[in-house]
């Protein structure tokens, strides 16, 4: 028996009764089929079986729009189109609840179409109908855009799974919308290629749902936003219209760059069916280092030394403040933190095609910042269990919070020399009415994770929480929503990162696209 | 007070898959990321804890193997131990040693060094003999402890639980002793920055087995390594009727 096996064991003999309670919501992976590996059971722990939350149509006062309401006619017609196994009409929850637990659609009905032309046919008779949908990858987004806000029909891409192919020469893989990043980058990796985007919700998410979303993750600092890597796509429109924009060349300029368009609307022009991405060459030797600091300034003067003494080979560079890190130990007892007692951490970790070259330069910046007394411990390791064991520590970081009690979650880009201050001042705003409230997320973007974690969700926290963490942002020319995207939650505050002109060329585009509205309402410009 | 040897083997990390060679005469190593079994990390960390609670004088690591051995040594030196023994078996002869010569060059070092405990993992996850602590026990003719869940010192030795099938086993034993170290002994620490740079200066004696007088020459000849058989595929069935059907066909019902 491999180690593994065994170490899973002993984590999941004591994450057994967060297991437990969490049985109910392991439909999302179990459907996979694929997915037995120990921390894939330990990643759904986030989707607590804590009651489910009240209607959001109802809590949030939203209009139902005006769309037709699906019918028994309509039902048969999809169980023609796609099967009766296909069709679900019952045990709806999974699809109609987020992720967080904080939105609840009221659907009636899933489809779970199995090919591009199944999905055409679909959205056309939804067209004519005027039945509103909402595209459904793994349903792990964080601003409620997968999940129904009424009755939309939701269409789940689960069964649109395959890697089509993988091109060990050019780098170029085709792939499925409705493919697991995981079982994506296992695939990839059989012919020594890596998929440019890695996030914690790995296990459960679709690729087609993370380019709808242009997901971030911790990779971007060495492969940039989605829209370089990305290819080509193709989406079936509103009116069931598949529009062809695949390709697998990096260089393509013909006509306006309309897969783009795709990248990050979230399902609201258009559902992505496939796509074509180039995947860089899988690294030879990964090293990792997961350091103590003792203030934010020397995280950014580490922060610049990385970037200077590890350029190239510079892979990933995350900051955990103290907090957090505490919220997650004390939530998974079975993770095991290298050092304590620090208010800063960070995970700084190099991909490069010379192991002994590149421990030489991380070496070196160690020592460096050592002697200057910028870290002051740490540990340092290229050991693959040992690198997954330290990003495990990372990746359940959020899931701690939201496993704590309720949390406010922001995901915000702030200017660098700004970028913790308003995890201070948040925690002065809001008091004692906070458990906790913390910061850690992807510095090397400038993306922070500002979270709030409180007892339960009340109007007095709201209000000293939102619609200040917006301002503050807006002031300092950050983005309200560096990579979780608008969605639902974030809908009333894309002003304050758009002007008035943009928002209503959007609208435009919108409208052009799907002049029924029928494609992901209440979302993003609603 | 006393001193503690501990082995420390080096094995392909768990988290690679592991490929059998083309050839099939043992599974493939070159340019694969290694680190140390482990269970022999659990054993360090509880001759450190020991260290620790200053129950252990000296933490002697050992490792036998080729030249890159010497890493999981120094792994082993940055995580606490004082200094390292290197028995040095170049990489051709490394494939066919087996837990019977690791066992005697162990006994021959638990004695040349006047250690009082050894501490195994209980076995390595690359071959998974579960062997070397039991045998190195009977060389030595000392009391054995395997499987050890938990270590206490008492006046006369050591109070031991183990883990056995469907329970746990209390022991007592006088030192010294030999103990193998399960999965649950402790949470093997990571070694910090200053104790990585502390252990580079620690130091690290090389041997031959030959120094040490024991014959390591091949007891067994590698037939072939084969790959597990592959999982057959699944298949959906419409309803229950059908699944019956199968089930039958099958001969499972």
């Amino acid at each position: 028996m491999r180690f593994q096996g065994l170490l899973q064991l002993r984590r999941l003999a004591t994450a057994a009764t967060l297991r437990q309670r969490h049985s109910s919501h392991i439909r999302t992976l179990t459907d996979t089929g694929t997915h037995t590996h120990g921390h894939t059971v330990v990643r759904t722990l986030a989707s607590s079986a804590s009651p489910l939350p009240e209607l959001t149509q109802i809590t949030d006062h939203v209009q139902r729009g005006n769309y037709a309401t699906l019918n028994d006619k309509d039902v048969s017609h999809f169980e023609q189109l796609l099967g009766k196994n296909h069709v679900l009409t019952e045990d709806l929850d999974g699809y109609n609840v987020c992720f967080l637990k904080r939105i609840r659609g009221n659907s009636k009905l899933v489809l779970k179409p199995g090919s591009t032309e199944e999905l055409a046919a679909v959205l056309k008779h939804c067209n004519e109908r005027k039945l509103a949908v909402v595209p459904q990858g793994g349903n792990t987004g964080l601003v409620g855009g997968s999940v129904p806000i009424c009755d939309e029909i939701v269409i789940s891409l689960q069964r649109m799974n395959k890697v089509l192919s993988v091109d060990e020469v050019t780098g170029i893989a085709i792939v499925e919308a409705g493919c697991i990043l995981e079982n994506f980058s296992l695939r990839a990796q059989e012919v020594g290629l890596t998929v440019p985007l890695d996030l914690g919700a790995k296990a459960s998410c679709h690729i087609g749902g993370n380019v709808s979303t242009n997901a971030g993750g911790l990779r971007v600092v060495r492969y940039g936003n989605l829209h370089g890597s990305v290819l080509g796509v193709e989406a079936v429109l509103a009116n069931g219209q598949v529009l062809d924009l695949m390709s697998n060349f990096k260089k393509d300029n013909t006509g306006y760059h309309m897969k783009n368009l795709f990248i990050g609307s979230e399902g609201t022009l258009g559902i992505i069916t496939k796509l074509s991405m180039l995947c860089p060459h899988e690294s030879k030797a990964v090293n990792l280092a997961f350091i103590g600091l003792n203030s934010f300034d020397d995280v950014l003067k580490t922060f610049v030394s990385a970037k200077r003494n590890l350029g190239e080979i510079l892979s990933s560079c995350e900051l955990i403040d103290e907090r957090a890190l505490n919220v997650a130990l004390e939530q998974f007892k079975f993770l095991n933190a290298p050092i304590s007692g620090y208010p800063f951490y960070m995970l700084i970790e190099t991909s490069g095609s010379n192991g002994a070259h590149d421990e030489e330069k991380l070496n070196q910046f160690i020592s460096l910042g050592m002697e200057r007394d910028e870290i002051r411990d740490g540990t340092v390791t290229g050991e693959p269990g040992k690198v997954q064991e330290i990003w495990k520590i990372r990746e359940m970081v959020p899931l701690g919070l939201i496993e704590k009690s309720f949390c406010f979650k922001y995901d915000i880009s702030l200017p660098l020399r700004d970028f913790y201050s308003i995890v201070d001042v948040m925690r002065d705003r809001c008091g004692d009415l906070a458990n906790v409230v913390c910061g850690y997320g992807h510095l090397g973007d400038s993306n922070l994770h500002l979270n709030v974690n409180c007892d339960q969700l009340t109007d007095e926290i709201h209000k000293r929480v939102e619609p200040f963490v917006y301002e503050y942002t807006s002031k300092l020319k950050g983005s309200i929503s560096a990579e979780h995207g608008i969605g639902f939650l974030k809908k009333d505050y894309l002003h304050y990162s758009k002007n008035p002109v943009a928002i209503d060329w959007m609208r435009d585009m919108k409208k052009m696209f799907d002049p029924n509205g029928i494609l992901n309402p209440y979302k993003m410009l609603a | 007070m006393a001193r503690v040897l501990v082995g420390v083997k080096r094995v392909i990390d768990y988290a690679v898959k592991v490929r059998v060679k083309p050839e099939k005469n043992g599974v493939v190593t070159q340019g694969v990321k290694h680190s140390m079994n482990p269970f022999d990390e659990i054993a360090v960390e509880e001759a450190v804890k020991l260290k620790e609670k200053k129950l252990a004088g000296e933490i002697v690591a050992v490792s036998v193997g080729p030249t890159q051995s010497q890493e999981v040594i120094r792994t082993a030196l940055a995580m606490g131990a004082d200094r390292g023994i290197h028995v040095e078996v170049p990489a051709a002869e490394y494939e066919l040693l087996q837990p019977v010569h690791v066992s005697k060059i162990l006994a021959k070092l638990a004695l040349e060094e006047k250690a009082d405990l050894v501490i195994l993992g209980k076995q390595a996850i690359d071959d998974d003999a579960n062997q070397t602590a039991q045998m190195t026990a009977a060389v030595l003719d000392w009391p054995q402890a395997t499987f050890c869940n938990k270590v206490e010192k008492t006046d006369a030795g050591l109070t031991i639980v183990r883990e056995i099938d469907g329970g746990l086993e209390t022991i007592k034993t006088k030192t010294p002793a030999v103990l193998s170290a399960d999965l649950r002994l402790n949470t093997p620490r990571y070694a910090t920055l200053p104790n990585i740079m502390k252990a580079k200066k620690k130091p690290l004696k090389k041997v031959t087995p030959k120094d040490l007088g024991v014959d390591t020459t091949p007891r067994i000849e590698i037939i072939s390594v084969e790959d597990p058989p592959v999982r057959q595929a699944g298949a959906v069935v419409a309803d229950v009727d059908a699944l019956v059907a199968k089930l039958k066909e099958g001969g499972h019902v």
